[in-house]
């Protein structure tokens, strides 16, 4: 297949999201991220490909303001990573291996308490469980009681509420049957066609592949861009 | 600032309702508190032990009790990723410390009226109305000292393997200038060993100090500790 490394543009455009440039963060003293560069433009759903211990986590955990950069610069939603890391935090959204719900808590709950971290509204809250479909009788469902499918989307109506501009996603079929994966598919694709910016790491390249607008591939710790080719859009 | 008061009283209320909810405190510590207690009056009840040293076994239930309610705290955090998800969230992390140590605050002091109660009870220690004031005085300013400490070394051990085992051997010694000057208040205000009430207010100003300095510490320490 073509591959074509990215260089990434020295002042990124205006509608730029992710601007990452020759950027190496370091675990321990192993380069996870060897030389990354990635635009990423507001609305688009880029799928990060590559095996097992390629960087796709780090990729992620570096747009979500959650590794520091040893070299090269880095902005996202035109906020510089390494002084204004915090706000990347506020305003990114990575949903990980984990939901990050609280068991006795209902569905509402959870959602209602993330927004509340971002000063959220309650039509806010109503409207984003509207999004995921958990506005029926799910809303009062305690979370420890959730399928996985449906944790998977109370953790998204929760980036909802918390007014992520820009949603990281690692592994968002993970755990997940049939059912839960063509049910988190349609939601995906619903926010996407409203306008979210998505990224997400993801082994399943064809299911994956047929939310995201641009494929590319993480190898060894550097970004590939992959030329479309039938899966993405 | 109005966002920090936001998170605490946002993270505070989650907290309390989750206990609420799960009756953690009120099903497992607070019979586990009592059985120390009740052990200890059994073992000690010779020749009026029980009493004189009645204050300090009030306390050491306490510290024993702090030790799991912190432990049921972060388990809650980390049983779904949810301390994680906060951090990753850019959440004021003086917000999740205080709002933490507020809700372990009212637990613990609903904990200390039940076992101030049964001391009452089992020790035979009595107590008037100045011993009342004290009584409670130190009590508010330990749990202050209590719940920032064990909110900032929970948030420290609560990303570190075998952390159940690793709480009470950061906490315990710690809290030993809050055991003692605790217990002191607590014979003064019982009026054991011929002490005097006034006696302990002075003992007071150790718990104050204490607690401003955990409090403050922990506020600003938190961020970075439960980010490495």
């Amino acid at each position: 297949m073509p591959t074509v490394e990215t260089g990434g543009d020295a002042n990124p455009a205006p509608d730029s999201v992710v601007s990452l440039r020759d950027v190496v963060v370091l675990i321990g003293a192993f380069p996870a991220l060897a030389g990354a560069s990635l635009e990423v433009g507001r609305g688009e759903v880029v799928l990060l490909a590559g095996p097992n211990g390629a960087g796709k986590t780090t990729l992620l955990r570096t747009c979500a303001g959650l590794a520091r950069i040893e070299r090269g610069d880095g902005s996202v939603l035109g906020l510089d990573l390494r002084s204004q890391f915090s706000d990347v935090r506020r305003r990114t959204g990575l949903v990980g291996h984990s939901n990050g719900l609280y068991p006795d808590l209902t569905v509402r709950e959870n959602v209602v308490f993330w927004g509340r971290t971002v000063g959220a509204t309650d039509d806010e809250v109503e409207s984003a469980l509207s999004r995921m479909d958990l506005a029926g009788r799910l809303r009062d469902v305690v979370a420890g009681r959730l399928s996985a499918g449906q944790k998977r989307r109370v953790a998204l109506a929760a980036l909802i509420a918390r007014r992520a501009e820009l949603w990281l996603l690692d592994e968002p079929h993970a755990g997940l049957d049939a059912a839960g994966r063509d049910e988190l598919d349609a939601l995906l694709g619903a926010a996407v066609t409203a306008g979210a910016t998505v990224i997400m790491a993801s082994h399943e390249l064809d299911r994956a592949g047929r939310l995201a607008s641009r494929r590319v591939e993480v190898v060894a710790g550097r970004v590939v861009e992959t030329p479309p080719a039938g899966g993405a859009r | 600032m109005r966002s920090i008061a936001r998170i605490a009283s946002s993270i505070a209320a989650k907290d309390l309702r989750v206990e609420w909810r799960s009756r953690v405190v009120t099903n497992q510590v607070l019979p586990f508190a009592a059985l120390v207690m009740v052990l200890f009056a059994f073992a000690l009840d010779d020749d009026g032990i029980t009493e004189r040293v009645a204050p300090g076994l009030v306390w050491l239930a306490v510290l024993f009790s702090l030790v799991i309610l912190v432990t049921r705290s972060y388990a809650i955090e980390t049983a779904d990723g949810a301390l994680d998800q906060l951090r990753s969230s850019g959440v004021d992390p003086v917000g999740i410390f205080l709002g933490k140590a507020v809700a372990l605050a009212v637990q613990l002091l609903v904990l200390e009226a039940v076992l101030a109660g049964l001391a009452v009870v089992l020790y035979r220690a009595s107590i008037g109305a100045e011993g009342l004031a004290l009584f409670v005085s130190a009590a508010l300013l330990a749990t202050l000292g209590l719940a920032a400490v064990g909110t900032l070394y929970g948030g420290l051990a609560a990303g570190v393997r075998g952390r159940e085992t690793l709480l009470p051997l950061l906490v315990l010694p710690v809290l030993a200038p809050v055991l003692i000057a605790a217990t002191r208040c607590t014979e003064s205000a019982f009026g054991l060993e011929g002490v005097d009430v006034s006696d302990g207010w002075p003992w007071l100003g150790l718990l104050a100090i204490f607690a401003v300095l955990f409090s403050v510490f922990g506020a600003f320490a938190y961020g970075p500790l439960i980010d490495e």
